[in-house]
């Protein structure tokens, strides 16, 4: 092809559908792609680098904007490498209550994903249907941790604190009404003839190619691949729960769409799996090293007190060791690396982006796809710069 | 006779500051609907501000845009890029002309209205193209390219569905169109011609789902990113009244233009039958538009020349044989 064909076009990063700042050139010859180039960094700010500096638990609400759209997961990815370096267990409860605000991070990663995908494709609606709901997890969590994007409510050894009999309510609430609200997804995208028109064979990546690429999550499943942590390397008692792992056929953009939609009903399962069969018991684990002793033994016990004081002010110590640990983020495998040199920092933390991973992979993608085919790749890959960037 | 031609002029001079100014008042209440219908969609309530339900929002907002800096971007062509909001603007108030909206209603009644109103109504492609070309932003070219492509491919459909209305009826006349349809009205007689009329208006339009044009996800606004103040609003105005030209054929070629059971104000009662059926199908395209995903450029072309010209031949060549027996 003639050099002077080619037109460059800069997408983003301040396009509508880029999701947050990804800069992609693309490089078109009329409307389709011959090459597309992916340029990431516009929302560093240096999270791996900041947490060498801050003791382990004040790296927790770092690791909630990796992933804003479902924080509860990374604070379970990070909390789990700790205690993995730490050699802790949390008690029983928990892990069902991490569980269930995996799970619902989980939902409301994917909520935010269908609507702005929808969006991107040009179904307007069904964002303001899935905020609704969204909002539904929002109240969850805020009547778990106090706050409703960015909860922090993961401690290392356990929880900042139980849960409240309203918090229970709320999930069962959510439980019950969720079923409905998914219909209404389904009634307006998956069986509509031009959204599957936008979607079918758009985007293909094979089992083989998406294995080499090192995709993970719902994209690597779309592609026919059954590979998730919470069966492979069960975690926070996934084991203990039942529930199936969708995969696609085609590896396609509307593959991965049904993958995600069926997820959905999936975590709304384990949810209410752990939900109805929450045990008793503590949710910190009985360490002094590592829990906060409290409130009524430190007004009692000078030692208590002292112990509580060094807890808040340094944390835990962890050991001399490096570990690595992974959890079934809403986007993939989202694993973290952690190296301790005995001090309360940790000596190096490296963070496993799954995005970062499916982002690479854009240009092979998007070749020979149309301009519009690109929206809705980003789209279907489910990208978050948070994390990409870091 | 001096007093006819003075008496001619100072109609054809009303005439054409009431079609102007219905141009704005359509907007205005299209800008209204839009916004609030869409609103009611999306579950929330929409325009509560300015006035009861926010009826007041959309003229505060005719007034900002009027105050606003018109900005011509950098390396840009001055005289295209000024020109193309007023150009897109001229063709759809033009059409206004001839649209019967009752039985006197009307500012002339061409023999060859409908044809007056196809011709006119496809230099709005122009005026695309001119902003497009002149914005100097690769994004308004590819609005502006799909634009081209996209109005001109489906004006054939459009043309072939109401041709065979025309065979019906045998007057290009807008009013003889409207008297023709005494009886029955002709989307109960050519369903297939209304149909692929009412797909074709939505591409002519420029609407969802065939809004490619201006698809903001894929082109953040298309052919009118570059205009801010009145050059965008002139787009905007064009856009609805073009919406309404689009659904005032449709009325008066296939739902009996001003028929309709007699209503209580006598005289008035075509012209409210006239509106309501209007209005009508532009808020059915507005409830389209806020409820379907795009398509994409490819499969718009496809659909067009494989399946709508082809059915709409078709549906001629049975009706000019169905005629003539």
């Amino acid at each position: 092809m003639a050099e002077g064909k080619i037109l460059t076009l800069n997408m983003g990063p301040h396009h509508p559908a880029t999701h947050g700042v990804l800069r992609l050139v693309l490089e078109l010859d009329g409307e389709i792609i011959v090459k597309a180039t992916p340029h990431v960094g516009q929302l560093h700010r240096g999270i791996e680098k900041i947490a060498e500096n801050m003791n382990y638990q004040q790296v927790i609400p770092l690791t909630d904007r990796l992933d804003y759209t479902a924080a509860s997961l990374n604070n379970l990815g990070y909390c789990l490498a700790v205690e993995k370096l730490l050699g802790i267990e949390v008690p029983k409860r928990a892990q069902y209550i991490r569980v269930i605000m995996g799970e619902l991070a989980r939902i409301m990663g994917h909520h935010l994903w269908i609507g702005s995908h929808a969006l991107d494709i040009g179904a307007m609606t069904v964002v303001f249907y899935t905020f609704r709901d969204r909002e539904m997890i929002m109240n969850i969590t805020e009547e778990a941790s106090g706050y409703r994007l960015t909860p922090s409510y993961l401690r290392i050894g356990g929880l900042a604190k139980d849960v409240t009999p309203d918090f229970v309510k709320f999930v069962r609430d959510f439980v019950k009404w969720f079923p409905t609200a998914l219909d209404g997804y389904n009634t307006l995208l998956t069986d509509n003839i031009i959204w599957r028109k936008r979607t079918m064979g758009i985007g293909k990546v094979s089992a083989e190619d998406a294995v080499n690429y090192g995709f993970t999550g719902p994209t690597l499943r779309g592609s026919g691949v059954p590979y998730d942590i919470r069966k492979v390397k069960p975690y926070s008692s996934y084991d203990d729960f039942d529930f199936q792992i969708p995969v696609g056929e085609n590896g396609d953009v509307y593959d991965r769409y049904l993958v995600r939609m069926e997820e959905f009903a999936q975590s709304l399962k384990i949810i209410d799996q752990a939900i109805e069969n929450l045990p008793e018991g503590p949710v910190n684990v009985d360490n002094p090293w590592v829990a906060n002793p409290n409130i009524g033994e430190v007004m009692e016990d000078i030692s208590a007190l002292i112990r509580r004081f060094k807890i808040q002010c340094e944390g835990p110590h962890a050991p001399e060791g490096e570990i690595y640990q992974s959890v079934e983020g809403s986007k993939g495998e989202l694993g973290f690396y952690l190296v301790g040199d005995g001090s309360e920092h940790p000596y190096r933390m490296k963070i496993r982006s799954p995005c970062f991973i499916l982002t690479s992979a854009l240009p092979k993608m998007v070749v020979g796809q149309m301009i519009a085919d690109v929206i809705s790749i980003i789209g279907s890959i489910d990208i978050v710069l948070g994390e990409i960037d870091r | 006779m001096e007093t006819a031609v003075l008496y001619e002029l100072l109609r054809m001079l009303i005439s054409v500051v009431l079609v102007v100014a219905f141009v704005f008042i359509n907007a205005l209440i299209m800008g209204y609907l839009e916004r609030k219908i869409s609103a009611h969609i999306q579950r929330r309530p929409g325009l509560m501000e300015v006035g009861p339900h926010g009826i007041l929002q959309l003229v505060i907002d005719g007034l900002k845009l009027i105050g606003k800096q018109l900005i011509v971007p950098k390396d840009a062509d001055r005289t295209l890029f000024r020109a193309a909001p007023l150009l897109s603007f001229a063709p759809v108030v033009l059409p206004l002309i001839v649209i019967p909206f009752s039985p006197k209603l009307q500012v002339r009644d061409f023999d060859v209205g409908l044809i007056f109103i196809l011709a006119i109504s496809s230099l709005n492609v122009l005026a695309i193209l001119m902003a497009g070309w002149g914005s100097n932003n690769k994004y308004s070219l590819f609005g502006a390219m799909r634009s081209v492509a996209q109005n001109i491919s489906y004006e054939i459909p459009m043309l072939l569905s109401l041709l065979a209305v025309i065979l019906m009826t045998n007057t290009f006349s807008m009013q003889g169109i409207v008297q023709a349809q005494g009886k029955i009205w002709f989307f109960l007689v050519q369903p297939v011609a209304f149909l692929i009329y009412i797909v074709a208006s939505f591409a002519e339009t420029n609407r969802a789902p065939f809004d490619l044009p201006e698809a903001e996800s894929e082109l953040t606004a298309g052919y009118h990113t570059e205009y801010s103040g009145m050059g965008f609003s002139l787009f905007m105005l064009a856009e609805y009244a073009n919406m309404f030209v689009v659904c005032s054929i449709a009325t008066v070629l296939f739902l009996g233009g001003w028929h309709g059971i007699p209503l209580p104000f006598g005289a008035y009662s075509g012209a409210i039958w006239f509106f309501i059926k209007a209005y009508g199908l532009m808020v059915f395209m507005i409830w389209v538009r806020w409820t379907y995903p795009r398509t994409r450029f490819d499969q718009l072309m496809n659909f067009c020349w494989k399946y709508m010209i082809p059915f709409a031949l078709v549906n001629l060549l049975v009706t000019a044989v169905l005629v003539k027996l």
